[in-house]
């Protein structure tokens, strides 16, 4: 069957320190069509040239609910990228 | 139950005083304020920023789980977003309960959880500098990237 090769166009926001790295609140996204939460972190990544720890454990909602990598992502979904949330150091000191 | 997720000050001792029901033998409140500094390091504000509506529904989300959970009558759970001031309330929480018991646990589960699962970020504003705060890693379950694979496909 004939089909064009088609891309989807999700809303992608970022909070905490991945809106300064991106330096934008929100942006709309084209990605393949079928792709994953997963596929998506990936071609999010690759355009930042700098290292980053908040992606070493990021965590992501798709329409405001938590979703796992494997989520599959549909058109108009809303992609929101969660570094990790403002917990105390609970005495922990780094230094 | 009570929830609420705004710029306004939390008027805390109003807040307890309202939870407070015939039945009860114990009110729990955890007020969680602004310090004056991150490991000696001198905190002038916070600025607190959230994803609005995952935050307020993931807060509607946890004081109805413990009210499942604990031998509790109610609770409320308000958290503040915006520029705060050192000794400001950031959050609050209040368990009524017949027992102490059930309040202190629930008290203790709802702050313990909101800090790991309630989409919301500070930035703290050093004497010396500006930075977000290092957050708790997120509970496995949650997680959608961890960086442990040495690979590249």
């Amino acid at each position: 069957m004939a089909r064009y090769a088609t891309d989807m166009r999700v809303n992608v926001l970022y909070f905490g320190t991945l809106k300064d790295l991106f330096a934008l609140p929100h942006e709309p996204l084209d990605v393949p069509d079928g792709a994953t939460v997963e596929t998506t972190l990936s071609l999010l990544r690759a355009r930042t040239s700098k290292q980053s720890e908040v992606w070493r454990a990021l965590a992501v909602a798709v329409n405001r609910e938590y979703a796992g990598p494997a989520t599959v992502l549909h058109e108009g979904d809303e992609v929101a990228l969660l570094p990790p949330v403002s917990g105390g150091t609970q005495g922990r000191c780094e230094r | 139950m009570r929830v609420e997720l705004g710029t306004a000050i939390i008027p805390s001792a109003q807040v307890l005083e309202e939870m407070k029901g015939s039945t009860d033998g114990a009110v729990c409140v955890f007020d969680g304020i602004v310090r004056d500094n991150t490991c000696g390091r001198m905190t002038l504000f916070l600025d607190y920023e959230a994803y609005e509506e995952m935050a307020l529904s993931q807060m509607r989300v946890l004081a109805a789980e413990a009210l499942t959970r604990f031998p509790i009558r109610d609770v409320a759970l308000l958290h503040r977003l915006g520029r705060l001031e050192v000794g400001e309330t950031s959050v609050l929480i209040v368990v009524a309960s017949a027992h102490r018991g059930a309040a202190f646990d629930a008290c203790r589960w709802l702050i313990d959880t909101l800090k790991k699962t309630v989409p919301i970020w500070k930035k703290e504003h050093f004497a010396d500098g500006v930075v977000w705060a290092a957050g708790e890693p997120f509970p496995d379950e949650i997680v959608a990237a961890r960086e442990t694979r040495e690979t590249h496909e």
